[in-house]
């Protein structure tokens, strides 16, 4: 006799889910690299792969969802689901979920995922891993992780199996295995959800890749309208205006090359700021921070890479002026190469850094991009 | 009118984390500190209790000696505090925590003209998770990442940050907000509320306290009573350090637009 009932969960066979967030009529990205995701997860689990969209007027959305992995897409389309509410989004996923019971369902870690998630999560009574920065089923493939990014001695991966769950050994062979940064990016973990469906978890933006569009699988994504009610008495919150940044924001995560700056540029910082937008234009990249540039009011919030900013793994990645702080590491640690400088050779940057330079950064940058202009045009 | 602030006492993950040879972090070694978000939502509360006279109590899951952030919490005016606390709550996951705290806020007892305020994200577990889910359970209308708040009647309307702008949000008491540092600015303690600090009402709630409430029960607080199990934890292998370029001058910089072009990064 187990110490816990697993037969409710096998009920749970609708397949992997993922809610694809789109914001007044334009699809969020995240949701293109969850669809790629899900597809890899449902295959190890031998099932299908269908999005979940919620909004007004967004049906024609959906097929594209097909191209990057989904068999199908229920759709939602309801007046009061216009803008996004903890209230009415909550209301008509947890009723979809119940009718249809997916075993895994991810959502993007955004400002709205990490609203929603917790709130439904809490409704269908199962489990939640926050912000997640890896998926996996295939034992094989999840212990190949480990050897490469834990410092897990490699037995103990090896005898990664079973989970004590409610006082028993538990195969964990078929469950989500979501990894996630915690304190600070300081310990990673591993979690599991074994005794309630559907897994869920949120997904950090920029994480996963996207896969190449397929036009083909797009035309052949299945359209699905389930039956849901509501109403404005579901609705406690009323959104009263919906304001987008003024300004464009700066398409961090999918550029190839960041150039950000850091406190270092304290003595100057239009000039700093100056020499990384010079630097970043002959590289053909954008300009990023620390966030005690943001902090300090120099740069808009959405330059800020790291923990509480974005995730970026550009081709290049140069750190100007800036100390490394863990924090910072966790949003641009997995970049191909890191060029740091810094005028303090102890700075934990270099610990990363592919090539570093110590140096004063309002000397060295124009002589690096005299130089690269030079390297390219000899070329 | 009550306002009801969930605050968590959290290690100082900014500086030197410890970590022990198993991969677990060693917390004996780190400072702890309140969480950050925390004394926004406090601030935010104290705000509103100039404004209308609202009563602030402050509420924190977590062992004894949790007391003495309460305390400073105390010093700051706010009007009572209360620690949940009990062996049984141990290892809950954010499902499990917000049972309790949501049992916890029953228990002071929650009025159509009350408001309840978390920080965003505690910066140990770092999941964002609790906020939501305790308004969930107490049947709440939620407003996360709020950045402005305003309150006339029993209407509050708040500025909820998103990363591309913002929502104006309109919601009616009772209400669960999570607080961002955006919000405002924590004041300091003050000499005289440190003096109050020790005579203001402190109430230390157990599971006996609490196991009336229908939120508590071995299947839904503590370990047992977690959805979510840790299969393993671990800390990142630090990236082996890469070459340190000689000089800082022109030769250097050519040396590595060099690099660059052979590695067809230009
Ligand atoms: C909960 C939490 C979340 C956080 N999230 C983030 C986040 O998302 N992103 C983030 O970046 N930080 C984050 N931080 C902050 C982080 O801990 C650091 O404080 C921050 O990254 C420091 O920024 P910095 O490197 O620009 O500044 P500093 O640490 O002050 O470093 C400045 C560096 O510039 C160098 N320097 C000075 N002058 C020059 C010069 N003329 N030429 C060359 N070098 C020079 C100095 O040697 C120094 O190394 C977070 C902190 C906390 C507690
Ligand atoms: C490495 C690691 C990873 C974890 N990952 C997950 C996970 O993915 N999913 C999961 O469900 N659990 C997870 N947990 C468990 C989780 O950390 C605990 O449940 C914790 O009690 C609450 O979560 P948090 O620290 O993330 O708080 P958050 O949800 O980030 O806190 C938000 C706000 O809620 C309030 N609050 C939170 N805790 C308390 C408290 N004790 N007392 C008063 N107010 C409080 C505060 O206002 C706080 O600002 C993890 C734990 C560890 C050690």
């Amino acid at each position: 006799m187990s110490n816990y009932d697993s037969s409710a969960i096998q009920e749970f066979n609708g397949g992997v889910w993922v809610f694809c967030e789109q914001r007044q009529g334009a699809m969020m990205s995240t949701s293109y690299e969850l669809i790629s995701e899900g597809r890899r997860l449902a295959n190890e689990l031998g099932t299908k792969l269908y999005g979940l969209l919620l909004g007004s007027g967004i049906e024609g959305l959906a097929k594209e969802l097909g191209g990057y992995g989904a068999d199908g897409v229920y759709v939602c389309d309801h007046p009061l689901l216009a803008n996004y509410t903890t209230d009415g989004y909550t209301k008509v996923i947890c009723d979809v979920i119940r009718a249809y019971k997916p075993e895994v369902m991810l959502i993007g870690a955004t400002n709205i995922g990490r609203d929603l998630g917790p709130r439904c999560a809490a409704r269908l009574h199962t489990g939640l891993c926050a912000d997640c920065t890896h998926l996996d089923i295939d034992m094989g493939i999840y212990k190949d992780f480990l050897h490469s990014a834990s410092t897990l001695p490699a037995d103990k991966i090896d005898a990664l199996n079973t989970a004590m769950v409610m006082g028993e050994k538990h195969d964990v062979s078929r469950d989500l295995k979501m990894t996630r940064p915690a304190f600070g990016g300081h310990l990673m973990a591993s979690i599991i959800c074994p005794r309630f469906r559907p897994a869920m978890a949120t997904v950090r933006p920029g994480v996963m890749k996207k896969a190449a569009f397929d036009q083909a699988k797009a035309d052949a994504c299945e359209i699905i309208k389930p039956e849901f009610s509501l109403t404005q008495d579901d609705l406690e919150t009323e959104v009263v205006e919906v304001v987008k940044a003024a300004k464009k924001l700066v398409d961090l995560i999918g550029a190839d090359v960041v150039v950000s700056v850091g406190r270092g540029i304290s003595k100057d910082v239009e000039g700093g700021i100056k020499l990384a937008e010079e630097l970043a234009e002959v590289l053909g990249g954008v300009v990023g921070s620390s966030r005690a540039v943001v902090d300090s009011g120099w740069i808009s919030a959405d330059h800020q890479v790291g923990q509480t900013g974005k995730t970026v793994h550009p081709k290049i990645y140069i750190a100007l002026g800036i100390s490394g702080a863990i924090q910072h590491k966790a949003g641009m640690q997995d970049s191909e190469c890191i060029i740091a400088v810094n005028k303090n050779d102890t700075a934990p940057i270099f610990e990363i850094a592919d090539y570093g330079i110590c140096g004063d950064l309002f000397k060295v940058t124009p002589l690096l991009i005299e130089a690269i202009k030079a390297a390219k045009a000899a070329k | 009118m009550k306002i009801i602030v969930c605050v968590k006492q959290v290690p100082d993950t900014s500086g030197k984390v410890a970590v022990n040879p198993d991969g677990t972090l060693n917390r004996a070694s780190m400072a702890t500190i309140t969480n950050p978000d925390d004394l926004n939502a406090v601030e935010a509360a104290l705000q509103l209790k100039e404004e209308t006279g609202a009563q602030v109590i402050v509420v924190s899951m977590g062992p004894p000696p949790a007391e003495g952030m309460l305390r400073e919490i105390l010093a700051r005016s706010a009007d009572k505090a209360v620690l949940v606390s009990g062996r049984e709550f141990g290892g809950s996951d954010t499902y499990a925590t917000s049972q309790i705290l949501a049992a916890a806020i029953n228990k002071i007892g929650l009025e159509d003209d009350d408001v309840v305020f978390c920080g965003r994200q505690a910066i140990d577990g770092d999941t964002a998770q609790v906020g939501p889910q305790i308004a969930e359970k107490l049947g709440l209308p939620q407003v996360s990442y709020a950045a402005d708040i305003h309150k006339e009647g029993d209407t509050l309307t708040i500025k909820r940050m998103l990363e591309d702008g913002y929502m104006t949000i309109k919601v009616h008491t009772p209400c669960l907000i999570t607080c961002i540092k955006e919000l405002n600015t924590p004041r300091y303690m003050s000499v005289g509320g440190v003096f109050e600090a020790y005579s203001k009402p402190y109430e230390v709630l157990d599971y006996n306290a609490l196991k009336d409430d229908p939120l508590i029960d071995p299947s839904t607080i503590g370990l047992k009573g977690s959805p979510t199990n840790i299969l393993t934890s671990f800390t990142p292998p630090q990236k082996g350090a890469g070459m340190m370029l000689e000089g800082a001058d022109r030769a250097t910089c050519e040396k590595l637009a060099g690099i660059m072009a052979a590695k067809h990064m230009i």
